[in-house]
């Protein structure tokens, strides 16, 4: 990946580079407040944290714009806020509340924010590898200029569908880009346990161009997807991209003891010297793009809007009860009646 | 004006039409282009509407059903082939995890437009993989709607109120009965879902039958009427949503009823009718409600045995004399 940047590329300001520091905090921030959430037993469920990967959800989706796609996984609160969806409703779909993006009816792993682009979160492991490749069909034959990112982690990997919609999406030359995550762990195992050979070479069988990124770094993954995004737009997709990145957490919040698969001192590394957020911040001042005191201030802003957001979320009224057998059947106003033939 | 055509040519002329009406609708498949499927029913469609809407797809079922639900969720109304039912069992999490909850999870945002296209049926010598019914795993899943249709003109009606239908259909046609003929208009015309077809009247029982069995259940009643017993023929031409009214209805008025289906008996569509009937018209039966399934073994390949397996209109016979004798002394 060549340093130089494209005189018109978008990103080459402070302003893009503040939005690219405040999203990845607003994750950041969004999930220390989902955890503290099920911590205090205030959550239903459980949840898996995206802390850590910020780079990517918000260096790829800042190379998006609101009518390209992205499909999203079981960890995609990230993914979901780099997509541009707001605090208030994702923690009401937390907590199961009406106001939430579905109704209450996903909660965390099946976010869906269909005016930003986002198709879901998906709970099956690879299961969205099909939807977002059959989105960017969508894009060819309705000749829309639409791309579609499909998020999906190195678990993933070691699933079919994944392989079987590369083939199509090469085949058929479709505008779709596959963002692997590989954070190292396919939930309590090492990804060097369940996956044999490279990632990348996974989508060059297909000849699908493949490339692999620091996912740490939020401007070499920006760079690059701005690249392919644009590239996919005038049909000389699919990709792939296999993005290096860590997960702060456990698997899920209540994988805390996990000294077993992995040790403290490899976590610390990654905290410490390896830490999207705080090495981007350290970049913008020595760019002279922001002052210490200028972050400060992003944080102390995106806090108290995430704080205030938990607040309204805590306080948001439960779906009433009638909702529970709404939305089974488009068109359809409560499926139990419908079931036995009532016609509606 | 109506003609005779056969079940496979009704098909194919829902398609026509469809895609004539509604340029998001695709067909995704394996040889469904030049091809026009192996059984026929997408003939003369790729030519007349290019291979971008008539798509071949590699032989990837789980695959290309994702692709499908994906683009019904993004502006398309996919037809999804899936050659033989069996090949059921590879497109679950596409089918049950993914296009059945998605409105519902989402809240009612996004849609699932999205038909399958399939078939069951046996006693085609295809042995276990390629003769199953197995339409009642799918009427399981909240979130699909499961069509059964038992003609050439319920074929085409019902394919094109699938391919309207906002949400995931599965159409299951009986593979047997691809090339049976039968009087079907030229118009364009819907059959609602949930709405079942009295077929014929009668006193004494009421059958309720599926898919080809309907015509299994047809040629009993016409027996039966030369021994006096009088039998009511319904077809529900869907499971879901079941026309629960029209069957119990009748049950109520005949007092005995007997289900046929050609899925397993085991905690099959007959078990599921059989207990609405007899939750909703208990106290008008006059006899326990019967049951004709296929028979809870894995599809033979033998002729010998595969013959054994599925329901057949003596056995419909005979199940209707037994209760009706209860009642109604010497009538057989």
């Amino acid at each position: 990946m060549g340093k130089a940047r494209k005189p018109e590329s978008k990103k080459n300001n402070s302003e893009d580079y503040l939005r690219m520091y405040r999203q990845m905090m607003r994750i950041r921030v969004f999930e220390d407040l989902a955890n503290r959430l099920y911590l205090e037993a205030k959550m239903p469920g459980l949840t898996h944290m995206y802390s850590g990967e910020e780079a990517v959800a918000v260096g790829i989706c800042e190379a998006l714009n609101s009518e390209d796609k992205i499909t999203s996984t079981h960890r995609g609160h990230g993914h979901c806020v780099a997509k541009g969806a707001e605090f208030k409703r994702m923690f009401c779909e937390l907590l199961g509340k009406a106001e939430g993006y579905c109704r209450g009816k996903g909660g965390s792993m099946h976010i869906a924010d269909q005016d930003n682009g986002n198709l879901g979160a998906n709970a099956i492991v690879g299961g969205s590898t099909g939807i977002a490749t059959g989105a960017a069909l969508s894009a060819k034959l309705l000749k829309k200029d639409y791309v579609t990112v499909c998020f999906f982690g190195d678990g993933a990997t070691a699933q079919g569908l994944l392989y079987e919609a590369m083939n199509m999406a090469a085949l058929w030359k479709l505008p779709v880009i596959y963002a692997c995550e590989n954070n190292g762990y396919s939930q309590y195992t090492t990804t060097a346990e369940i996956a044999a050979g490279s990632m990348t070479a996974r989508a060059e069988a297909f000849g699908i161009e493949a490339h692999k990124v620091d996912g740490q770094d939020v401007l070499a993954v920006n760079e690059l997807a701005s690249r392919l995004v644009e590239r996919a737009r005038k049909g000389q997709g699919p990709f792939f991209i296999e993005l290096e990145t860590y997960r702060y957490h456990g698997h899920h919040v209540g994988d805390i003891n996990r000294g077993y698969y992995r040790s403290k001192d490899e976590e610390e590394y990654w905290k410490t010297e390896r830490d999207p957020i705080t090495n981007f911040a350290k970049w913008l001042t020595t760019q002279g793009v922001a002052s210490d005191s200028d972050l400060a201030q992003i944080n102390a802003e995106i806090r108290d809007e995430a704080k205030a957001s938990v607040d309204y979320a805590l306080a948001a009224p439960y779906p009433p009860a009638e909702e529970v057998d709404a939305h089974v059947f488009a068109g359809v106003d409560h499926v139990l009646p419908y079931l036995s033939g009532a016609t509606q | 004006m109506t003609r005779e055509i056969a079940l496979s040519r009704a098909i194919n002329e829902a398609m026509h039409e469809e895609m004539h009406r509604d340029p998001t609708v695709i067909v995704m498949g394996e040889d469904v282009a030049e091809t026009g499927h192996p059984f026929k029913f997408f003939d003369g469609l790729s030519n007349e509407f290019g291979t971008q809407r008539v798509i071949d797809t590699p032989i990837s079922e789980p695959g290309f059903t994702g692709l499908a639900v994906g683009a019904a969720m993004t502006g398309m109304r996919p037809v999804v082939d899936l050659m033989f039912g069996d090949f059921i069992y590879l497109v679950m999490d596409q089918l049950c995890n993914q296009a059945a909850k998605t409105h519902f999870m989402s809240g009612g945002k996004l849609k699932v437009p999205l038909t399958i296209n399939t078939n069951l049926g046996a006693t085609r010598r295809s042995a276990a993989q390629h003769s199953q019914s197995i339409h009642t795993l799918l009427a399981h899943i909240p979130g699909l709607k499961v069509v059964l249709p038992s003609s050439a003109y319920e074929a085409k009606g019902l394919m094109k109120t699938a391919i309207r239908d906002d949400n995931p259909v599965v159409v299951f046609h009986d593979k047997l009965m691809y090339s049976e003929k039968g009087p079907v208009p030229e118009d364009d015309y819907l059959i609602p879902f949930g709405q079942a077809n009295v077929l014929r009247e009668g006193k004494d029982i009421t059958f309720v039958g599926t898919s080809s069995m309907v015509s299994v259940c047809m040629e009993a009643a016409q027996r039966l009427e030369t021994n006096g017993i009088s039998a009511e023929v319904i077809d529900p031409r869907t499971l879901v949503p079941l026309d629960e009214s029209t069957i119990v209805g009748s049950v109520k008025k005949t007092s005995r009823a007997i289900v046929v289906d050609e899925g397993h008996r085991n905690f099959g569509v007959t078990a599921e009718i059989a207990s609405r009937i007899a939750e909703k018209a208990f106290y008008h039966l006059d006899a326990p409600v019967g049951r004709l399934g296929a028979m809870d073994v894995p599809v033979p390949f033998s002729p010998a045995l595969e013959d054994l397996t599925v329901p057949t209109t003596e056995q419909v016979c005979d199940l209707a004399a037994k209760l009706c004798r209860k009642e109604v002394s010497g009538v057989v």
